[in-house]
């Protein structure tokens, strides 16, 4: 085999390669692109709204990230993202700049094994249980063990949200840290002696959600104001959203989309 | 005219490999304009050796993760250095070659597994049985060594099998000649020989053991804390960056970047230590 | 009571040959696993289908496409640079304390985790440069990533061609441009696609560094200023968040194919360079 044409041929296949790669761009960005970033509580559903908006409107690119509240609030700050998600009961002094508005409110759940013999915590058990203080499951109902506790990094809308409304807890060192809600639930789901917290609506099967002080947490518990961990969560943007982005997100306050996120397990907006 | 077409080429080259080695430099000069003041502002004792970790309430300490680094990278050693170089010795001396031809490209092929492939495994099977067996929650200080042992071996077996074929055949001869066994010989003479070869895979190993993040992120339980036990769940220097790097700002994401500046002084030592290792074996054979 | 070396020899090659028994059964292990639980799932239907209800269904055609483009962008890059840096210190520059020095660096750079490529990337190009999380992004960090090796791959295919060949060219008339395109890179070349191919490999496999310059968007990417995820992302999310293990074992099972056949490849041409050298 001839090295010379290998060379040649090697050379003609990248730049072949590079002159598709760049080609796909087209003439830069053709289609409208929008980028949300941010809270994994809400990722799964800006997902589904951004799938069903981009069938009504072919013409618009909606990608979302996840990485936490904090990643939201700096994405929308810098640019990265043109939408950034945050779930907090607070918006902290950085995001003071930022335009917000609510696209829905959403319930914590304190979530332990299924096979967990606890039903139910009283809220001062959880803090108890959060910063360290009640370490082994039989101080609560349960059987014997430890206690492992998972909670999410520092960044996060629903951790922040969580320790701020159950009294300003510091989280115990010995907490296992996962990135996501997805991942809490995976955790707890495979350690019978974990528990965890994370969104109402990312609730499935192969976890069990815990009652606080005797109160499940539904939809109706959270209007009767009888559910405490709630927090609403928030769209940020640098300005006034103009043309597509204002589009975009007033799909997702209408009453359509409104109603997918409430049968999801998301608590509407109003 | 053909003279200074030359020339003409010859700055391109050069320009071109200042653009890559420029943009190599710039990650190295970004990391350490960012990361560097930090250590000086904070001061060294409330950095590297300060317990608490909370960005927050402006606490920067990376005690914890230096410790859950080197003690994760400890246990990934004791487990992954022995197995290696022991099944790196037995395929080269004790095997016929045709076995070697056959098994060395498998075993370096293995090396390409992905990392997260290994951190899932490390969670759904080895994780459980952990937990089940020894206790405490399973995503431990164990189970990231175990695991990061496992990554490390295709280095160690392949590094060590290049060492140890590279020693002349005329040394094991002559200790047959006097009598010696196989193990004899391999003992006494080709693993001295093969010595620093060896030992520069195993340095090689434990560089990519502590630059590990996505299996230690999944495997390791990211607690906060100086592990007491190896059924504890500890947080290493690179988990740490991964874990906040997307939202840190200011003094915090300056942190992050000193983080990267300790872990790339440490690999530096160890790279330079493995290549110092080779050239002694490549020069001075005695 | 000494014991006789044939008897130690014995215990000893049963110990050894029990540790290799272990070495490889844990990694054939592995490699099992995966593929015993992920290959019922692939099928040309699952690489090329589009993925639904983000990833709990259908195919994983997009990520497919991003672990092509993703490493493709990167080799785009790398190889011009990393190529015509090693042609410079070879072919072009004697031999100092200025090359030395450029070698260290890139050896030293050849070692630093991914992780810190993967916080550079995203600071320096998602953020500062505004590309933002696209497969631009994740092509020029992880360029930056194989390019240290990529230098030094190539610098020793082109010293091991022979001075010889390069000499009957010189003889010839031709000058050093010709040379080195005509005769001397067509000789590295095995050495230098080993080295490409390697870079490859490990690109394919990258996560850390990818998922915080790429995103994880999980739509078909349709310019390079499209965020994108690549397979090793894919399995990474939906294994870790439990959207759906059996389409994560099928991503894994595609993956390690995938990276087991580069680094095959590669395997196969190196020892092809070193038989053709010898």
């Amino acid at each position: 085999m001839n090295p010379h044409s290998w060379l040649s041929r090697l050379c003609g296949f990248a730049c072949a390669g590079l002159i598709a790669a760049f080609s796909l761009t087209g003439c830069g960005k053709s289609k409208s692109s929008i980028t949300l970033a941010g809270s994994t509580a809400f990722q799964p559903f800006a997902e589904k709204l951004a799938e069903k908006y981009m069938l009504i409107n072919p013409a618009v690119n909606v990608t979302v990230q996840g990485g936490g509240s904090a990643v939201g609030i700096q994405a929308a700050l810098s640019g990265a993202a043109d939408i950034g998600m945050a779930d907090l009961v607070n918006l902290p002094p950085e995001a003071e700049g930022l335009r917000s508005v609510v696209v829905a409110k959403d319930g914590i759940v304190v979530v332990v094994h299924p096979s967990n013999q606890a039903a139910g915590l009283t809220l001062d058990q959880v803090r108890g249980i959060f910063d360290g203080t009640i370490k082994d499951w039989k101080q609560v109902g349960g059987a014997a063990a430890g206690i492992t506790v998972v909670s999410r990094e520092a960044g996060s809308g629903t951790r922040t949200s969580f320790e701020q409304i159950i009294g300003n807890v510091r989280l115990t060192d010995n907490a296992i840290i996962q990135d996501s809600n997805g991942t809490i639930r995976e955790t707890v789901a495979n350690d019978a002696n974990a528990i965890g917290y994370l969104s109402h609506g990312l609730l499935n099967d192969k976890i069990k959600a815990l009652t606080i002080d005797g109160v499940a947490c539904t939809p109706e518990e959270i209007m009767l104001g009888r559910y405490r961990l709630v927090r609403p969560i928030f769209l940020l943007t640098r300005s006034e959203p103009k043309g597509d982005l204002a589009g975009f997100i007033d799909y997702m306050l209408s009453p359509d989309a409104q109603k997918i996120l409430q049968t999801s397990g998301l608590i509407p907006a109003k | 005219m053909r003279l200074s077409g030359e020339k003409w080429v010859q700055r391109a080259l050069f320009a071109v490999s200042f653009s890559a080695i420029g943009g190599l430099l710039l990650i190295a000069l970004f990391i350490l304009k960012e990361g560097l003041p930090f250590i000086f502002n904070v001061g060294i004792e409330n950095f590297l050796f300060a317990k608490k970790w909370e960005p927050q309430a402006g606490l920067f300490g990376i005690l914890p993760m230096i410790v859950a680094s080197l003690w994760v990278t400890a246990g990934a050693m004791i487990m992954g250095a022995p197995l290696g170089v022991a099944g790196a010795v037995f395929l080269v001396e004790f095997t016929p070659k045709s076995v070697m031809r056959v098994i060395k490209p498998t075993i370096e092929l293995l090396a390409g597994i992905p990392s997260v492939v290994y951190g899932f495994i490390g969670v759904m099977v080895l994780a459980p049985l952990i937990r089940s067996h020894l206790g405490g929650p399973g995503l431990s200080v164990l189970a990231a060594s175990l695991i990061l042992g496992v990554m490390i071996l295709p280095t160690v077996i392949s590094i060590s099998i290049d060492a140890i074929t590279a020693v002349p055949n005329s040394y094991r001869e002559g200790s047959f000649a006097l009598g010696a066994t196989r193990w004899q010989t391999v003992r006494m003479v080709v693993l001295k020989a093969a010595r620093s070869g060896i030992v520069a895979s195993i340095i090689l190993g434990m560089g990519r053991a502590i630059g590990e993040t996505m299996a230690v992120i999944m495997v390791a339980g990211n607690a906060v804390k100086i592990p007491h036990s190896s059924l504890d769940s500890v947080r290493t220097l690179t988990a740490n960056i991964a874990l906040e790097m997307g939202y840190a700002t200011g003094l915090h994401r300056q942190a992050l970047f000193a983080t990267g500046v300790v872990l790339f002084v440490v690999i530096m030592i160890l790279n330079s230590a493995a290549s110092a290792m080779v050239k002694n074996r490549m020069g001075g054979r005695k | 009571m000494r014991i006789p070396p044939r008897f130690s020899q014995g215990i000893v090659v049963s110990i050894l040959g029990l540790a290799t028994l272990v070495t490889l059964s844990i990694l054939i292990f592995i490699i099992g696993f995966i593929l015993e639980k992920g290959l019922p799932v692939v099928g040309l239907g699952f690489l090329f289908t589009l993925p639904q209800d983000m990833g709990r269904a259908g195919g994983i055609f997009p990520t497919v496409v991003a672990s092509i483009l993703l490493p493709l962008i990167a080799v785009c890059i790398a190889v011009p640079l990393g190529v015509g840096t090693a042609v410079y210190l070879t072919e072009y520059t004697r031999e100092s304390a200025v090359t030395r020095i450029i070698r260290f660096g890139a050896d030293c750079l050849a070692g630093i985790p991914s992780i810190i490529f993967g916080l550079f990337g995203f600071i320096f190009f998602v953020t500062i440069l505004r590309m933002g999380w696209s497969l631009l992004s994740g092509g020029l960090t992880l360029a930056l990533m194989i390019l240290p090796t990529l230098i030094r791959t190539t610098e020793e295919a082109i010293k091991a061609v022979p001075n010889a060949y390069r000499e009957v060219s010189y003889s010839l008339g031709a000058t050093r441009l010709r040379t080195v395109w005509r005769v001397v890179l067509p000789n590295a070349l095995p050495g230098i696609v080993t080295g490409v191919m390697l870079g490859v490999g490990r690109s394919v496999g990258e996560t850390a560094a990818v998922i915080f310059t790429a995103g994880s968007s999980l739509r078909l990417p349709s310019s390079i200023f499209d965020s994108a995820r690549t397979m090793s992302v894919h399995f990474y999310i939906l294994a870790r968040e439990g959207i759906s293990t059996e389409n994560a074992y099928g991503t894994a099972a595609v993956l390690i194919l995938s990276v087991l056949a580069i680094n095959a490849v590669a395997y196969g041409l190196m020892n092809r360079f070193i038989r053709r050298r010898s």
